[in-house]
Parts: C-alpha cells; structure tokens; sequence
C-alpha cells in the first residue's frame, strides 16, 4: 500500500468527472427517461385484452431478459447502423456514435425490467378503479393516464429507483464498446500510467458512494411512502 | 434491411484449428456453465450463511453482514472483476502475487472470474434467504423457544427447513441472471460463450450470425434451467403454501 499514488487521481480528475462521469449520468438519465416510457408502454401491452400484442410484448420482455446485457450491447452496436439505414432509407449502414448506440441499448434493455416492474404495479391498482374509470365516460388512454397510470407509478416508485441505480452501475458496461464513461476514462488513464491499482480501486469507491447514497435515500423515501399508505 | 445471411458460416472451420465455429460457441457454452455452476456453490455457501446470520439477535454480526452486502453490492460487477483480477494480485505478498500471474490461461482469468461473481451473487442470495427467514410467521420462531430449544435448534429444526423451500423459486431466477452475469468475464480474458461469440464475428466477419447463435444457445440454456428448477419447486414446495410469488423486484 504504501506505493499507492494518490496524484494520479489528483492529475486526471478533471478528464474522469468531466468526460467520464457526464458520459455515464447522461446515458443513465436518458435510459431512465426512455426506459420507463418504453416499459410503461409494453406493461400496457402486455396486459392488453388483444392477444397478438400481449404476446408480442411477451416475447420481447423475455428475451431481453433471458440474454447477457453485454451480449444486448454487442447486439446493439451492429444492429444499430442498419436501422439506422433502414429507418432514413440510405444503402450503407450509417454511422452512430458509442453514445448513442449505448443510448439506444439501455433503452431498450432497460425497458424489459422497467415493465415488469410497472405490470405488477398496474396490476396492484384494485380493478374497481379501473372500472370506475369506465363507468365516469373515460376511454382506455384516459383511464390509464389519470387513474391507473399515476397510482402504479408512486407506488412502484422505490423499487423503479431501485432499478435505476442498478442502471447505473450497469452503464459501466459500455467498457466492451471502448466507449469513455466513468470506467472506460479511468481505464484509459490506468494503462496510460500505468496506475491500475490506484484507479480501479477509485473507481469502485466513487461508484460505492453513490450508488449507497442513492439506495439509502430510496429506502427512507420507501419508509415515508409506507407509512402514507 | 440489406444483410446477406451466411448460416453456413457456423460450419466453417475456425482459425484457431479447433474445429467449427458452431463447436467453438459450444465450447463457450462450457464454459460458462463451469463459470456459472462453481460461482453458485460459492454464492450459495456465503450467501446462506450471510442471509442466516443477519437475521439473528447478535447485533455486531448483523452489522458486519450488513456492511458484507452494502459492499458488494454498490459496486458494479465489471469493477469488481477489474479489482480481482488486476488489484488483489498487487496487493498480495510479492511472491504469491507473481505467481498469481503466471496463472496460464484461461485459468488465469477462471479462478478471480468465479470468485468475483461467487461473491457478487452471494449478496445477492443473501438478501433472499433473509427475506425468506423474514416471511415466516414469528409464531414458529416463538413456539421453538418456547418448547425450550436454543437459537441455533430452532434455526436447524424449524426456520431453516422451511425458508430454503420458500426462495426456491427466487433463487431459480438467481441462478439464470448467474449464467447471465457470467459474459461480464469476457472483460479479463475468459471466453465464454458471448466472448467466444463476439471472437467468433472477429475472425469471420459475420456479425448477425454470430450473435444470433449465442442468442440461440442462451435461450436454449434458459429453458432448460426453468424446466428443471420448475420440477424441483413443485417437489419440495411447502403443502399448504400458495406458491410464494415474492415482491416485484429490481435486478439485470
């Protein structure tokens, strides 16, 4: 221990928040963000009265979540270019960024767990609810979103951050695609200087911290929400 | 989509002189089974006793446990796998160290791929077995000290029988996200299955088939898993006892 080089950390601080850390919290926002839309979405279809979509949506929840997630990211960053081109009708598959196809993946890989985190919330929500909706003159969309949707929504909301921070540790990831997030910089800054020891172990405690501080702050919020219900 | 499919490709032969690619995934394949399987025997031994043991009335042990899984579990796993396999050689005496990287491959990268994902997992079961001693109505803690056994006889006779029936089935799901979290390995030089697979698009330049094949043989490893463990459930589920489904809970 008593080599250990506490300047090297000091020396590429600036390069790990600004580069590496904003890569990870961007990514990470926009996952959840998507993700949580994307769930709620295929919830809905999954518990869907019209068998094809339910099904649909079935098949796509269990295969995202039977695969690795770097097996996913893999997946992603070759698929993505072709329905790139697919999408805007060019020949050649086009050009995306690690950020972006990372973007894309966590969305979509994501989506799997946020949905079935909001299926059993939308399935806790008692059906008289749901029927009263119906019985006041809303249709489906405006009962899911005025009465079902935001009851799901608080009360799945420790176990949905609970997701979340396990997002983001996950992003961490993105290393197999050489993208720079919070893990990639300090790696390429540990075989830079050769300082593996000092900046793996810095990561973990910088990824420790957070993802404590984030994780007790849930469970208090879970504690206050307890006790409303 | 303009992708001119090449399936055939998985009969070609691959540069290493092993045989064909599809041969080569299998192999993949075994490993990370071997991978998987030796870091559940850890994970289920840590964790059983870890889950067992926050849940006693000694409140320093409670506390370490506590500590053991905030740990390891806010740190993610491929830093984890960074920290085994390039920190803990540092630290270790000169000479054990040294020789630690010696290690040819793929034992090399093996033996801290199992070690790291044994005890990440075992957080994880940790918290299961806890959740399932939880679940228990107290009337059975109770009733055991009262018939006067001791803390450890009422755990062997009475707590213990009965939660490891009732987190089967969320210990099933553990051991598939086992399988799964094994691909992080790839990252310190194992080739498992999607490391062999993304090798595999590499040498030959067939991205689709490729993965698609290792997506195949994933599926296929799943549905395996879930049959066998969905017989074992049904045989050693608790009579009485509707079939614990468990809280929706969070994972990857």
């Amino acid at each position: 221990m008593a080599g250990f080089d506490f300047d090297v950390i000091q020396r590429s601080w600036g390069y790990l928040f600004r580069e590496g850390m904003s890569f990870t919290l961007t990514l990470t926002a926009l996952a959840m963000t998507g993700g949580i839309v994307f769930g709620t979405l295929l919830a809905m279809m999954r518990l869907s009265s019209i068998k094809p979509v339910a099904v649909l949506a079935g098949a796509y929840v269990n295969l995202m979540r039977s695969i690795p997630l770097v097996l996913v990211i893999f997946w992603f960053f070759f698929l993505v270019p072709y329905i790139g081109a697919w999408v805007i009708g060019a020949k050649e598959p086009i050009k995306v960024g690690a950020f972006w196809s990372a973007a894309i993946t966590f969305t979509m890989f994501e989506a799997a767990y946020y949905c079935e985190i909001m299926r059993a919330g939308i399935q806790s929500i008692p059906r008289g609810q749901v029927w009263s909706g119906y019985a006041l003159g809303l249709d489906y969309w405006q009962t899911m979103a005025r009465i079902v949707l935001p009851q799901a929504f608080r009360n799945m909301l420790p176990v949905l951050l609970t997701q979340t921070i396990i997002l983001f540790q996950d992003t961490s990831l993105v290393y197999v695609i050489s993208a720079t997030d919070f893990l990639g910089a300090a790696a390429k800054v540990a075989n830079r200087d050769y300082r593996l020891v000092e900046m793996y172990s810095f990561v973990a405690v910088v990824y420790f911290v957070v993802s404590y501080g984030l994780s007790t702050l849930v469970r208090r919020l879970q504690e206050r929400i307890a006790i409303i219900k | 989509m303009n992708y001119n499919w090449h399936w055939t490709v998985l009969l070609e032969a691959e540069p290493g002189g092993t045989g064909t690619y599809l041969h080569y995934l299998v192999v993949g394949l075994g490993w990370t089974l071997a991978t998987a399987l030796a870091a559940w025997v850890i994970a289920l031994a840590i964790g059983a006793l870890v889950g067992t043991l926050r849940t006693t009335s000694m409140k320093w042990v409670v506390r370490t446990g506590n500590l053991y899984v905030e740990i390891f579990r806010n740190v993610p796993l491929i830093v984890q796998m960074f920290l085994w396999f390039f920190v803990v050689p540092e630290l270790l005496p000169r000479a054990l160290g040294d020789w630690i990287k010696q290690v040819p491959p793929p034992w090399g990268s093996y033996v801290p791929a199992v070690l790291c994902l044994g005890i990440f997992t075992s957080v994880r079961v940790a918290e299961q077995v806890r959740a399932g001693i939880n679940s228990l109505p107290r009337g059975q803690r109770m009733a055991g000290i009262a018939m006067g056994l001791t803390e450890t006889q009422v755990y062997r006779t009475v707590i213990l029988p009965q939660a490891f029936r009732i987190i089967l089935p969320p210990l099933t799901s553990e051991f598939m996200n086992v399988i799964k979290n094994s691909s992080v390995a790839l990252t310190i030089g194992l080739l498992e299955l999607t490391g062999r697979a993304r090798a595999m698009q590499e040498f030959s330049f067939r991205v689709f088939e490729a993965f698609t094949a290792a997506t195949v043989i994933y599926l296929l490893t799943n549905l395996i898993v879930v049959v066998l463990m969905r017989a074992l459930e049904k045989r050693v589920r608790v009579p009485g006892l509707i079939a614990a489904a468990g809280a929706p809970q969070a994972g990857h």
